[in-house]
């Protein structure tokens, strides 16, 4: 009798609904890597500029240099520097490094007496498509469109900070060769409406303010939906 | 006893001394009335100066980024090097005046000279007559540049746009300093490369 009920039982064991066991799901995605090179110009023998007082360029740029690192690590940003301190950083370097990096923006800080207020430059070099082999002299051109993207996030951010900013393209060797979106962002006086110098580029206060309008442009550009897509070209 | 032989070479070279004196007195002479006929052939009317003509220089303000065209009127010589020459000096002497928009010190003087050759490549842009302009600036320009990304770019391409503005046969501009090649004009701008005069086209800047 008992036998009899132990095929039973196994059938109405096999008969029962399977017991809702939660789905397999995919493991989510990690969030894309948000990597900024700063590069700090010159540094080293190459003394850049001579802005006031005799001070030196180099030291401007890597003076901003950790402050912007410093407030881009406090909002969770990877930084990957060129330089930490005074010393010499070839520019095929510089670009090896921020290459390296597969990075979603790489900044060249400068700081000059002429002018005024921010300048800010991408490279001249032509848009390209990308392509398997890219020139390393021309390495920049594929991603001159997200570079350009990538200046008016900082034109935007810097503007409603209450900078002035002027806009260019130019000829920049360093940055020809990296391949993320790039800019060359140079500090130059703050002026009044007279144009007479209400702050240096060294001015601690002003490079904090610099330093705190570049990390919203950055934080923008982070959200910005053609920023990812921007990663690879 | 003298000799003979003797007595012959000393009668000799007695003969030859006069000789030559009377020839040093005739070249004497000579040379002093060329000197009195040159007075007449002094130049008595100053050198004809080039005529005033307009020339567009293309200027360079810190202030917005930007390269603006002026129209000027000065001499211009008819070759086309020199002619490049005095524009570049008139605009690097507007960058040397006290309110200069682009303040840079040195003026015309610092243009030493400019060499206009066939730009090297394919035939079909030397049928066009298509130019290279080699500009070659003095070291002391170079020195006292003032350095920056903004200031270097701006002197370089208003160089390149005026160029091209008074020469539209210049297609491309080289940077020498003191007949040399130099990487950067005061550190940033590249003086290795080769400018389209067609990238140096004057904007009005992108003041926000």
């Amino acid at each position: 009798m008992l036998f009899a009920f132990v095929p039973l039982a196994l059938f109405c064991v096999a008969q029962q609904p399977p017991t809702p066991s939660p789905a397999p799901q995919a493991p989510a995605p990690p969030p894309p890597r948000f990597v900024v090179v700063l590069d700090g110009a010159h540094g080293g023998d190459d003394t850049g500029a001579h802005i006031d007082r005799g001070q030196l360029e180099k030291n401007a740029n890597l003076a901003l240099n950790t402050r912007l690192r410093s407030l881009l690590s406090a909002r969770g940003i990877q930084v990957v520097t060129t330089r930490e301190s005074d010393t010499s950083v070839d520019l095929n370097r510089r670009a090896e490094i921020a290459n390296h990096a597969n990075a979603a923006a790489c900044l060249s800080l400068h700081a000059s007496e002429s002018g005024s207020g921010i300048h800010l430059f991408a490279s001249s070099i032509a848009p390209t498509q990308p392509t398997r082999f890219i020139a390393w002299k021309t390495a920049q051109a594929p991603w001159i469109t997200r570079s350009l993207g990538l200046a008016g996030s900082v034109n935007s951010a810097m503007s409603q900070a209450g900078f002035s900013v002027t806009l260019g393209r130019i000829p920049l060797p360093g940055i020809e060769s990296m391949t993320c979106p790039a800019l060359a962002i140079e500090v130059g006086p703050q002026r009044d409406s007279d144009h007479k110098i209400t702050a240096e580029p060294d001015n601690p206060d002003y490079q904090a303010r610099v330093a705190a309008a570049l990390a919203a442009a950055l934080l923008e550009w982070r959200s910005d939906p053609t920023r990812t897509e921007s990663r690879q070209p | 006893m003298i000799p003979r032989y003797q007595k012959i070479l000393l009668v000799a070279l007695l003969i030859a001394s006069l000789g030559m004196g009377f020839k040093l007195w005739q070249l004497r002479e000579r040379a002093h009335k060329r000197l009195l006929a040159g007075e007449t052939t002094a130049p008595t009317k100053a050198p004809d100066v080039a005529p005033a003509e307009q020339a567009t220089l293309i200027a360079a303000n810190d202030l917005d980024n930007s390269l603006v065209p002026q129209v000027h009127s000065l001499p211009l010589p008819a070759d086309p090097g020199a002619r490049a020459r005095a524009v570049l000096g008139k605009l690097l002497d507007l960058y040397a005046a006290p309110d200069a928009t682009h303040p840079v010190s040195g003026g015309a003087a610092s243009v030493a000279q400019v060499f206009l050759l066939p730009v090297p490549g394919s035939t079909t842009t030397q049928a066009s007559g298509d130019q290279l302009a080699v500009v070659n600036l003095t070291g002391s320009f170079a020195a006292s540049h003032p350095s920056g990304l903004e200031a270097e770019s701006l002197t370089v391409l208003s160089i390149c746009a005026t160029i091209h503005a008074n020469l539209p046969n210049v297609t491309e501009v080289r940077f020498l300093v003191d007949g040399q090649q130099r990487p950067t004009l005061a550190g940033h701008a590249d003086l290795t490369r080769t400018y389209l005069t067609a990238d140096a086209a004057p904007s009005e800047g992108n003041r926000q």
